[in-house]
């Protein structure tokens, strides 16, 4: 499939103008018209990376030659088939993730993006994020992502200690991250994200603040902190069993991350969601559409989605996961026009379980309003009023539950997945008692 | 297909499938002529195969007494007394010498695995000697301390014992202790120096430990390598020549003493007896002076080392017998049989067995309690001394509370569970029972005595109403190399031991004895003792009553809750450490929770050690966004569906884990 480059630069020229307009209106959600039901985040996945990086365990190759043109195709296919059975209307945001997408074409975003305005309503204000590695980004690359519609860059800088960077199996050094972001900034100006990591082997406290306050003088208005978690299968998971790397300690780690949060707080960062900070209300819409339990379409190898496949007559929210492995998805998208591999319907209890534990996320974590809109009975009051272990939570000071809705406080954020052990259950139990189950004979 | 060692050993397998082909023409016949007498025997086949079956029931009548020997072989581990059965056994044409017979009385898996002998096995031997026919009745005994009551009662029915020494490593500490038993029940004893063919074998060191410690002259001793066969027929001599044939009569009415017994699922329980006096054969009415209960004879026999029936057994002679028992604790080790309507004097020595140490069983998984529950009654259908009560714990859910001889006599329990059964178990740390004198009149009505045993830590009483406490004590014999004993010494000490005695055996060995706190023993002492010693040492031990004891009971607190399963009585000595170890393991496998958790022994109010969880400072994952929800949730709910099955000591959850940790028995390496 070739795309007559003129429309797609139409796009991307259209988005460039709103993308003026939005950030001068310093909005920080979309507050979009149209249904939930009728509208969907879209994630498109590039599996492929230049080299493996030695704590990364997600869903990536390492390919000798990438036939680009295939991919590229089937992306687009898949990302038609799957808008057209979801019925959405619009499409909200566009997330290019991977492996290394910045490795791909411009040209290959741009067909997707063309793809998907073509096929529903892709508002020029929509954001289009791309995950680039700073030595694959030089900035004549950025520019042409930017031109291919691209309009939010989240840039896996990591450290910015070369000795961190080697040990995590990086290809670049903390200047080249440091150039990249320069760069990046002067091409996407509020619309740059950098990665930062922190809990890594034989890292302190000290000289990681160093980095993050380093990092303060050269960044945009969005900074991700993630905790280093040692994946089974991963090169550093070897090393740590082999006694090669001192395992992370994770109180240190716990420690980061609270003097990380004061200090961004400090510098006028809102922390929005657990490892995430923006400032000039530069939150990522896509990723906030996940947090909110909104609905997103999974395109590429591997890919998640969650959808009302209204399409195709489908009530029901589903799970949907792409295959996996690049070369077969390739040929169940020629064959079928997508790779779908497994689908699995949503209860209305599991929709509120995820919508429990990823809008607790956020700091403005569940209001009642959006409560509702997935539980029109129960009231988070009614779930969660009564309960001694909850009163228990929001006597410590960990949980609020008042006017607005329920959320984390700033010390109950850092223990969330604690808390949802008790919420958890809590919430199932209600929904038990709401729907007695029916009397067996 | 037919194997031709132990003919009477496979009988009753091969019978059946011999049955069963009879009734079909045209299948082949077994090959061997003896089997079918011997089918016709014990399963009252046909008229057709009677009469071969009167020509193999053996009559015992032709061994007058003066013709008999009981004996019995004692030894420590490993010195060779198994296979110096074996060669006795083939000696006498008991079992094939073409085969390779190895520990053949062994009939237990573990027994074999660890070269000890659990269940005592008997064999009745047929010796020509100087135109004399022989029966010399082996009566093998347990190979441990553990069952030194069953090795007392199989030693009341011998006259004389074989002391199995090894000659490289000498007199050992399991040596000294069977030697004593043989020596108080006044036992002729001749003592044997195994082992001989050995690269490092000094017997002459060895004749010299043995004229020192037991006062045996050394020309007494005969030296054999039981493995290779050499002088193993003087042997057979010796028992002829010097030990005395039993003092018995057959004219009195019948005494039999039950030495042992069996369980078999299809024929009840088998005794085997010793006969003082009388005669018994099938049909005779039998009472046991310990129930009371009567019985009749369904079949009496000896053992080579398989039952072989006989048409009666006489007094003098060892053999076994089928009554109708259902059940073992029927036919208790040391009881008496006697005819019915002729009551006899029940032989002195009788004691039902008496549980030294306790320790909780429970399935590693609740779903497995059924199946535990029958793997424990199969298992003590056959051991009556192992005692069972029912019990259950918030922690480790419904299980049982389990008493033994012994610790050995504890591991092998487990290990056959483990093997035979297959079950997985969890041990708990074993304990003693300890013992209270009550001063309060208020709880001496109570219990309606005045003296009462603790076996449930939770019902310890308060120091307030008891004049004193009481735990068990043993008297400890160890056998080393003398570079070893100061560092043993040490260990004895800090076990709160007391040495009673110490005396060079030979130039570079000590025997040392001390009298022991039992629960000083029954968890580590004998792997601490191996791994100081380099192996070298050995240690035994015997019952020494009970002694004062200054014990206390000791609280484990989680945030000022106590927790019931961990409460432990220990000496007050012993407390802060044991406190202390326990607080540390607590603390390992805790996981951490949103509070602080203070980890704390106390003794009454007063905090003797303590330890402290932290608060979980961050437990939030880090990345969670479209791909990473479904298993996100996944997780969560797995966790929060564990967290169901946590013990809650107040706000404190307690995973099984953290509870095997701390109460199980540590494993033996």
């Amino acid at each position: 499939m070739t795309l007559p480059g003129a429309r797609a630069g139409a796009w991307a020229a259209a988005a460039k103008v709103a993308q003026r307009r939005r950030r001068a209106e310093g909005a920080g959600r979309s507050q979009s018209p149209v249904t939930p039901s009728l509208r969907a985040a879209l994630y498109v996945h590039w599996p492929y990376c230049e080299k493996r990086c030695s704590y990364c365990n997600f869903n990536k190759y390492i390919p000798r030659g990438v036939e680009e043109a295939a991919v590229r195709s089937c992306l687009v296919t898949e990302a038609q088939t799957l808008l057209r059975l979801s019925g959405v209307h619009r499409v909200e945001s566009v997330f290019f993730g991977g492996g290394t997408p910045s490795l791909a074409s411009p040209h290959t975003v741009a067909a997707v993006l063309e793809a998907v305005a073509q096929a529903t309503h892709l508002p020029a204000d929509s954001e289009v994020t791309l995950e680039a590695n700073p030595t694959s980004a030089p900035a004549s690359r950025l520019a042409a992502f930017g031109a291919a519609g691209v309009n939010r860059l989240s840039i896996g800088l990591q450290s910015l200690d070369d000795t961190e960077l080697q040990l995590l199996g990086r290809t670049h050094s903390a200047s080249d991250a440091l150039r990249t972001l320069a760069e990046a900034r002067g091409l996407f100006p509020g619309r740059v994200s950098v990665d930062l990591m922190l809990g890594l082997p034989a890292q302190r406290v000290g000289p990681w603040l160093r980095q993050l306050e380093d990092l303060l003088r050269h960044c945009d208005d969005h900074i991700s902190l993630y905790q280093l978690s040692v994946e089974r299968g991963t090169a550093l998971f070897t090393q740590v069993q082999q006694g090669a790397l001192p395992a992370p300690d994770p109180e240190l780690a716990a420690e980061m991350y609270q003097e990380g949060r004061a200090v961004l707080r400090e510098a006028g960062f809102r922390q929005y969601e657990v490892s995430n900070f923006a400032r000039n209300g530069a939150l990522s819409t896509h990723n906030w559409t996940y947090w909110q339990c909104g609905q997103y379409i999974g395109v590429g190898p591997g890919a998640h989605g969650r959808f009302i496949p209204q399409g195709a007559g489908g009530l029901a929210r589903e799970a949907r996961i792409q295959t996996l492995e690049p070369d077969s998805w390739m040929k169940e998208v020629m064959l079928f026009g997508h790779g779908t591999r497994k689908r699995s319907p949503l209860g209305n209890l599991e929709l509120l379980e995820e919508v429990l534990a990823m809008g607790l996320r956020t700091d403005v974590g569940i209001t009642h309003q959006h409560w509702q809109r997935f539980e029109p009975q129960l009231t988070l009051w009614d779930v969660f009023g009564a309960s001694e272990e909850v009163d228990a939570l929001l006597q410590r000071g960990l949980l609020l539950l008042d006017r607005r809705g329920l959320r984390c406080s700033w010390e109950g954020l850092a223990v969330l997945d604690s808390l949802l052990l008790t919420l958890l259950p809590r919430l199932q139990e209600a929904w038990r008692q709401k729907t007695p189950s029916p009397v067996p004979g | 297909m037919w194997p031709p060692a132990h003919p009477s050993w496979w009988r009753g397998r091969a019978l059946v499938a011999w049955v069963t082909r009879a009734a079909s023409p045209g299948l082949p016949r077994p090959p061997h002529g003896r089997t079918l007498g011997a089918a016709g025997e014990s399963w009252g086949l046909s008229r057709h195969y009677s009469s071969a079956e009167r020509k193999e029931k053996v009559d015992m009548s032709r061994f007058p007494v003066e013709n008999i020997r009981n004996f019995s072989i004692i030894a420590h581990v490993d010195h060779g007394k198994s296979t110096l059965a074996d060669r006795l056994l083939e000696l006498t044409g008991t079992i094939d010498k073409t085969k390779n017979n190895k520990q053949v009385l062994d009939k237990l898996q573990v027994e074999r695995e660890r070269g000890i002998t659990v269940k005592a096995q008997t064999a009745s031997l047929f010796y020509n000697h100087e135109g004399k026919q022989y029966l010399l009745n082996l009566i093998d005994t347990p190979g441990h301390v553990d069952f030194s009551y069953e090795v007392s009662r199989s030693l009341s029915a011998c006259q004389g014992v074989l002391l199995v020494v090894d000659a490289n490593e000498g007199i050992q500490a399991q040596t000294v202790a069977n030697f004593f038993l043989a020596f108080e029940a006044q036992l002729s004893v001749i003592p044997v120096i195994n082992k001989i063919d050995l690269k490092n074998a000094d017997p002459e060191r060895v004749e010299k430990q043995i004229e020192k410690v037991f006062d045996i002259p050394s020309d007494e001793c005969i030296k054999i390598s039981a493995k290779i066969g050499t002088n193993v027929e003087s042997v057979l001599q010796a028992v002829i020549e010097r030990i005395p044939p039993p003092n018995t009569h057959r004219k009195n009415p019948l005494r039999a003493l039950v030495f042992d017994s069996t369980f078999d699922q299809y024929r009840g329980v088998v005794a085997n007896v010793a006969l003082f006096d009388g005669v018994v054969s099938k049909g005779d009415k039998i009472v046991s002076a310990h129930t009371q209960k009567a019985y009749e004879v369904n079949e009496v026999g000896v053992l080579n080392p398989s039952e072989q029936p006989a048409h009666k057994l006489y007094a003098g002679q060892v053999g076994y017998l089928i009554a109708g028992m259902k059940d073992v604790t029927e036919a208790q080790i040391g009881d008496t049989l006697y005819l019915h309507k002729q009551p006899v004097e029940p032989l002195p020595g009788f004691k039902s067995a008496k549980p030294m140490v306790f320790a909780g069983m429970y399935p590693v998984d609740q779903s497995e309690y059924n199946n535990l529950k029958s793997a424990i009654e199969k298992l003590t259908l056959n051991d009556s001394s192992v005692t069972v009560h029912r019990d259950s714990s918030l922690a480790l859910g419904a299980g049982w509370r389990l008493g033994f001889l012994g610790l050995l006599h504890m591991e092998v329990f487990n290990q056959r569970l483990e093997q035979e059964y297959n079950a997985s178990v969890i041990l708990t740390t074993p304990t003693v029972p300890y013992k209270a004198v009550l001063s309060s009149s208020k709880l001496i009505k109570e219990y309606r005595e005045k003296e009462i045993t603790i076996i449930n830590p939770a019902e310890f009483p308060d120091k307030s109403k008891v004049s004193e406490y009481l735990e068990p004590v043993v008297l400890g014999t160890i056998i080393t190399p003398d570079e070893y004993t100061g560092k043993i010494m040490m260990l004895c000490q800090a076990r709160r031991a007391v040495q009673k005695n110490m005396v060079f055996i030979d130039q570079n060995r000590v025997m040392l004895k001390y009298l022991l706190p039992l629960n000083e023993i029954v968890v580590d002492f004998y792997d601490s003792l191996k791994s100081l010693s380099s192996g070298y040492a050995s240690f035994d031990y015997e019952d020494a009553g009970y002694q004062t004891a200054e014990l206390v009971k000791m609280d484990i607190l989680l945030n000022g809750n106590i927790v019931e399963e961990l409460i432990t009585i220990v000496h007050k000595d012993k407390a802060h450490t044991i406190g202390k170890t326990i607080c540390e393991r607590l603390k390992d496998s805790l996981p951490r929770q949103l509070f602080e958790i203070a980890i704390q022994a106390a003794i009454g109010s007063k905090i003797i050690a303590r330890e402290t969880v932290k608060a979980y400072r961050k437990n939030v994952l880090a990345k969670c966004y479209g791909g990473d929800i479904t298993r996100k949730m996944k997780l969560l709910k797995r966790q929060a569906e564990g967290k169901k099955k946590l013990r809650k000591v107040g706000n404190v959850e307690v995973p099984k884990d953290a509870f095997i940790k701390v109460l199980k028995a540590p494993s033996d390496k």
